[in-house]
């Protein structure tokens, strides 16, 4: 049972880790907190739904095609919405995110309308293994467990190995000194705010096809994608993929033993570290600047 | 022009002749509104004065404070709850469980301040965004509030009806009167508020936490105050909105509510109560007339119903509300971050200087 329930929260936590890495994607290269991380992921795998219902494409051409759109779909919303607001406060920037979720979550609703729908990817849930006597493994987790790691492997070589990593990094460390150099910094945000679309929308495929797809089904799957991030600490990558890894064991364990509750870990989790450990689990210290 | 010379002028209600003779107008305005507005518009009046009284509560919060709440829905949820469930269960008479809930209200946004002390930006926003979709589960599991099947608000009784005095609120319009008398009740309350002690200690919060500790005020008093005077707002609200629409769930009280909460306050006008009104009014229009019945609007209704079935559905063309929101919002942040009062202001000063 123990191993059992280990398995469904390593999988459910890689999910989380992958939005969680979305997340700070956007969040260590220009300091905003997204809150239509979900709606933009939500509005993708919608788009992936569509052609794969209306131009009975095979699975994984809809699947570069959305990624395509994902990306595109990042890179406008920082251009259009975030690049004219001239340095917006905290609150601003919050209500501007806010502002876009309330968009994407409306332009999905007109299009598709609230109806469920179920969306299915080649690694279905219900097709399962066992492989250890007493542990069941679905197709679907082992679909996270091989994305996930593939996309980690990438992001790493990404940021180790190209140009375009590097001076992603190298905005993310100090932006004066990188523009000095010769990065342009705010096709850096465009760029990190097209690939966390990415790997939101690949995390919100795997979560519709759990679950089912409708306008608001990323919002839970958010709050607790950010419970991972700050876990992981909002500032390493390798770190947060752990803090997902963290908080889905947590909330499965938890909802094992109180079902009703499971869906306020994610907000418990939140306020615990964030006031016993403010850094996040995995990273160093920070000293506010005043 | 405004300047202020001594603290007495800096404190009082009421600044000058044309302040008053402006404001009894308004005042004499909002007592007769029943007389000229068809009745089936009083209920969205209720509606926006019990999102007045929310939007000013959570004014001070955010826009006088400085800490910014994504979960006000939770304490609306506590308000309506909790004063319905007083006056259902334990047959506690209105007047005195529009308070106690308010107060209980309060107290839980007495709790959410103190993991706030550490808090601040994003991290803040998360974390009262997360109890605010914590309060909504935990309503919706226990079947004491009536799960997911939701609450009926008793019949109103102003009276006290154990003691045998009884005075039922049956219509829209009675209920408006009570409805606007607490409603200017709180909003004095908070213009007085923040002409004390305490609302300068808040501003001072806003301004820098680290100077206002500095100059001697203590920042987990002042911080903790805040968020439970904003949550006795949103108790009171939430209690008289659960009277005003008769029937409300868990679902009613959700993320997007808290969200569009945040939205009148910043379209408004952060620090300023005028333009908590200002948006509270104006965006509860929007959502509750205007974008409710989009396809209906004058000019653009049949645009959007032809654009609906060509491209979209017309299912879904309510979405455009939530569409027209968003919009405002990431064109107020962009264009106007002082909001409606940001631009009160400068029509003021235009005019109070206009020949130069």
């Amino acid at each position: 049972m123990i191993g059992q329930l280990v398995v469904e929260g390593l999988a459910i936590g890689a999910c989380y880790g992958l939005l969680a890495i979305a997340v700070v994607i956007i969040y260590k290269t220009s300091e905003v907190v997204n809150f239509a991380q979900g709606e933009m992921a939500m509005f993708s795998t919608f788009v992936a739904y569509h052609i794969l219902l209306h131009y009975h494409y095979p699975f994984w051409l809809a699947f570069i095609i959305t990624m395509v759109f994902a990306i595109l779909l990042g890179v406008a919303i920082e251009f259009v919405f975030l690049r004219p607001a001239k340095e917006p406060t905290a609150l601003g920037l919050i209500v501007l995110t806010l502002g876009a979720e309330m968009l994407l979550m409306g332009l999905a609703g007109w299009k598709w309308g609230a109806e469920q729908k179920y969306f299915e990817i080649p690694m279905a849930y219900n097709v399962t293994h066992e492989p250890i006597k007493g542990i069941i493994i679905s197709d679907w987790a082992i679909g996270v467990f091989v994305v996930a790691a593939v996309l980690m492997t990438l992001l790493y070589l990404f940021f180790r190995y190209t140009r375009l990593g590097v001076a992603m990094k190298a905005t993310q460390q100090n932006k004066n000194a990188a523009k000095i150099m010769g990065v342009r910094v705010e096709r850096m945000f465009s760029l990190a705010w097209g690939l966390s679309s990415l790997m939101g929308a690949v995390a919100a495929m795997f979560f519709a096809s759990r679950a089912t797809l409708d306008t608001n089904f990323m919002m839970e799957p958010f709050l607790r994608a950010f419970a991972a991030a700050v876990l992981g600490g909002l500032m390493s990558i390798p770190g947060v993929l752990i803090g997902g890894e963290l908080l889905g064991l947590i909330e499965n364990f938890f909802g094992y033993v109180w079902p009703e509750w499971k869906p306020i870990v994610a907000f418990l989790v939140i306020v615990i570290v964030l006031c016993v450990r403010p850094s996040g689990l995995f990273a160093k210290h920070y000293v506010k600047k005043v | 022009m405004d300047m202020k010379r001594e603290y007495y002028e800096d404190i009082e209600l009421i600044g000058s002749g044309v302040v008053l003779f402006w404001s009894a107008v308004l005042l004499l305005f909002l007592f007769t509104l029943p007389l000229y507005v068809p009745n089936y518009h009083i209920y969205l009046l209720n509606v926006i004065i019990v999102h007045v009284i929310l939007a000013v509560g959570l004014n001070i919060l955010v826009g006088y404070t400085g800490q910014i709440s994504l979960g006000h829905a939770g304490f609306f949820a506590i308000g309506a709850y909790g004063t319905v469930f007083l006056m259902t269960h334990f047959h506690v008479p209105f007047i005195l469980a529009l308070p106690l809930a308010a107060f209980i209200a309060a107290f839980f946004g007495f709790i959410l301040g103190l993991p706030a002390l550490r808090l601040e930006g994003p991290y803040l926003a998360i974390a009262t965004l997360g109890f605010g979709l914590a309060i909504m589960h935990v309503i919706g599991t226990w079947d004491i509030f009536g799960g997911r099947m939701g609450l009926h608000a008793p019949p109103l009784d102003l009276g006290i009806p154990q003691m045998g005095f009884s005075w039922v609120l049956g219509s829209d319009v009675s209920m408006y009167y009570l409805i606007l008398v607490i409603g200017i009740i709180m909003v004095v309350g908070a213009i007085n508020l923040m002409k004390t002690r305490i609302g300068r200690a808040f501003v001072a919060i806003r301004d820098s936490d680290i100077a206002a500790e500095v100059m001697g005020v203590n920042l987990t008093i002042y911080k903790t105050l805040a968020f439970a005077v904003s949550a006795f707002y949103a108790g009171i609200a939430g209690g008289l909105f659960g009277f005003v629409c008769g029937f409300f769930d868990p679902f009613t009280f959700n993320m997007i509510l808290s969200i569009i909460f945040l939205v009148m306050v910043v379209v408004g006008g952060l620090g300023s109560i005028l333009g908590a009104i200002m948006g509270a009014t104006l965006i509860t229009y929007l959502q509750y007339d205007l974008l409710k019945n989009v396809s209906e609007a004058p000019y653009v209704g049949e645009f959007l119903t032809n654009i609906s079935r060509k491209w979209f559905t017309v299912i879904g063309l309510e979405n455009v509300g939530g569409i027209a929101l968003g919009l405002i919002m990431i064109g107020i942040v962009i264009f106007e971050p002082l909001g409606m009062y940001g631009v009160w202001i400068r029509i003021k000063k235009y005019w109070m200087t206009w020949p130069f």
